[in-house]
């Protein structure tokens, strides 16, 4: 087992170091480098010169890499290019503010799936099933920034119940940012509910069809005891992976979610810099929101692999 | 001429015949006859809609600003002055056609390299799945801004480059779907006929995943188009006056609160556009007998 887990934990890290690659050959090999790009029709003689010698470009491309991941691992992003502020200065108040959102979303989202997919798997095809299924689809397949927009239409300017959109300074305390982000929160939460309700749907639906639920219904155990404790446990272990690949695909969606409520969180970030053709910065941020995904996936194969007795002792027995 | 390979069939059905038994079946239960529907309708709408358009859908009139919506004007006019029933009959047309490619290019590389990386196995499979592992890891949205915000975004970037994107996850697809047929009989014994890879592939393998394929490639298009159409919205997509319905509901957004008609309107049509090939594509599997309800939305 534990063998198990440190190959997944290396297969990470490989992933992880291909993906730097990628960052890095792809910003060298798309048409003009970091300085040309960030200054534009400016990019001649002493400022081209100065932003060169200060990012270092006039050093050949894989001693540049070597010297860049090297301050990477000790988590040192370098400068920005528009800010001229550290990288890591940038991000740090961004990384809060992503993961209050993203943990509010995930705390009300998961027990939310977790009812919902239980609720429509037992009733299956039955009026519950079919209103919760159809509000699952509408939602999960609309765009992010449809059902944004449509929540600050109908909530912000129609029932002027909450603020549309988010007007904080980047560097806001935790409560004040709190009453923005309901709408926030509630736009992720629902795409992601709707998601994870169908897995979870799916694979209660495939447990209760199994032989010993079969035997169990035969034997006469009764029926809510036959669903906790025979149904659930088995239903919900493959469920992991798929919220975890959930919150992960989230990561992209979130940067739309951001941008239509003016979110000063990590996804916005991407926007800005891509727009201010930052590339430190771009870089920086394609290997966090990358380790994110990676460090997730492996959290939930960890958490699969505890709390399935039969992969334990298929490798011990090996 | 028969086929040879039919020969041992009873009817042989020619392919027309099974195209139309699938899309039978497909409509033959109410969530696919209604997807199938929203499809047929919009594919239509974007091909003959510049014949029947009111207006210029570029035409800016001062004078007539955030007008309601009225007999004149079905669907009211923009900030602009611009007829909103005009943009959005004809805003569908260029992201149906750039994600249309896009997932046949998508289909074509994820396709044949899943494929060959499921049947020759080994070293060069365990490199292959690295690399699209790291890119999976990437967030789609963070490669492809910076690639449309470098290059331009006109549609020789925007078709190869979707395609690449929303390729890499068919590769899985693919090389999982070739892993099941790959222990069977027909396999071995083409390998021992001394038949090439590329005509075990074409022959042998290519029959059996193609569904699996095309599946994924139909539920790859609704996601590509749900990300070219935020890549517009964000304003990274197609550049104005070109009618898009992402780029019409981010301009209308700012003022929706005094001119709702002109933000509804295109997220109508990008809506149902979107759940008609959700619903086809899900009608589609069931055709096929295929069970997607346990895949991660990755």
């Amino acid at each position: 087992m534990f063998f198990l887990i440190f190959k997944r934990f290396v297969l990470g890290l490989i992933t992880l170091f291909i993906v730097s690659l990628i960052t890095f050959i792809g910003v060298e090999i798309l048409p003009g480098d970091a300085c040309t790009s960030y200054l534009e029709r400016e990019a001649f003689g002493e400022a081209l010169a100065a932003c060169i010698k200060r990012l270092g470009l006039d050093v050949p491309a894989h001693e540049r890499y070597i010297s860049w991941a090297y301050n990477v691992i000790q988590g040192d992003f370098g400068y920005s290019l528009s800010g001229q502020m550290q990288i890591n200065e940038v991000l740090g108040p961004r990384i809060k503010n992503s993961l209050v959102l993203a943990s509010a979303a995930i705390i009300i989202g998961i027990p939310l799936a977790l009812i919902l997919g239980i609720i429509t798997a037992l009733w299956r095809d039955k009026m519950p099933d079919i209103i919760i299924s159809t509000v699952a689809i509408f939602s999960m397949t609309i765009p992010e920034f449809i059902s944004a927009t449509l929540l600050i239409l109908i909530v912000a300017i129609w029932l002027e119940w909450l603020p549309g959109i988010v007007i904080v300074p980047t560097d806001v305390t935790f409560f004040e940012l709190l009453p923005n982000i309901i709408l926030p929160v509630i736009a992720i939460a629902m795409i992601m509910t709707a998601h994870m309700a169908r897995m979870v749907r799916s694979s209660v639906i495939q447990v209760m069809a199994s032989d010993y639920i079969q035997m169990a219904i035969l034997k006469g155990v009764p029926y809510w005891k036959m669903v906790f404790k025979h149904v659930l446990p088995n239903a919900l272990l493959p469920a992991i992976n798929v919220v975890a690949l959930t919150i992960a695909w989230l990561l992209g969606g979130v940067v739309v979610t951001e941008v239509v409520f003016n979110y000063p969180g990590l996804g916005r970030l991407v926007i800005e810099s891509i727009s201010n053709r930052d590339l430190p910065v771009v870089q920086a941020l394609g290997i966090i929101l990358a380790s994110i995904y990676v460090s997730i996936n492996f959290i939930a194969d960890l958490l699969t692999l505890m709390l399935n007795p039969r992969l334990k002792t298929l490798q011990t027995r090996k | 001429m028969e086929n040879s390979k039919n020969t041992f069939h009873e009817n042989p059905k020619s392919s027309l015949e099974k195209v139309l038994d699938i899309i039978s079946t497909m409509a033959s239960k109410p969530s696919g006859f209604i997807g199938l529907a929203i499809l047929i309708f919009h594919v239509a709408l974007a091909i003959t809609s510049p014949w029947f358009a009111p207006y210029d859908y570029k035409a800016i009139n001062p004078t007539l600003m955030l007008n309601a919506p009225s007999s004149e004007f079905w669907f009211g006019t923009d900030s602009l002055g611009r007829d909103v029933f005009t943009r959005t009959i004809l805003g569908g047309r260029t992201a149906l056609t750039i994600t249309f490619f896009g997932s046949i290019i998508a289909l074509l590389w994820g396709g044949l390299l899943g494929i060959f990386c499921g049947l020759v196995g080994g070293r060069i499979d365990d490199v292959v799945m690295r690399i699209v592992d790291a890119f999976l890891s990437i967030p789609w949205i963070l490669a492809m801004l910076l690639i449309v915000s470098l290059l331009g975004t006109t549609t020789q970037v925007l078709i190869p480059a979707l395609g690449f994107f929303y390729g890499k996850g068919i590769v899985r697809v693919a090389r999982a779907a070739t892993h099941d047929v790959i222990a069977k009989d027909f396999i071995i014994s083409a390998k021992a006929r001394g038949h090439s890879n590329l005509s075990i592939i074409w022959n042998e393998i290519l029959p059996n995943v193609r569904d699996a394929i095309l599946v994924e490639g139909a539920m790859r298009w609704s996601w590509m188009l749900l990300g070219f159409s935020s890549l517009s919205f964000l304003g990274f997509g197609v550049s104005p006056p070109t009618p898009d319905w992402g780029l019409m509901i981010s301009n209308a957004r700012g003022l929706m609160s005094f001119a709702w008609w002109a933000v509804i309107a295109p997220i109508v049509g990008l809506s149902s556009l979107i759940i008609g090939i959700n619903l086809t594509a899900d009608a589609f599997a069931k055709a096929l007998g295929i069970d997607r309800s346990t895949k991660a939305p990755v």
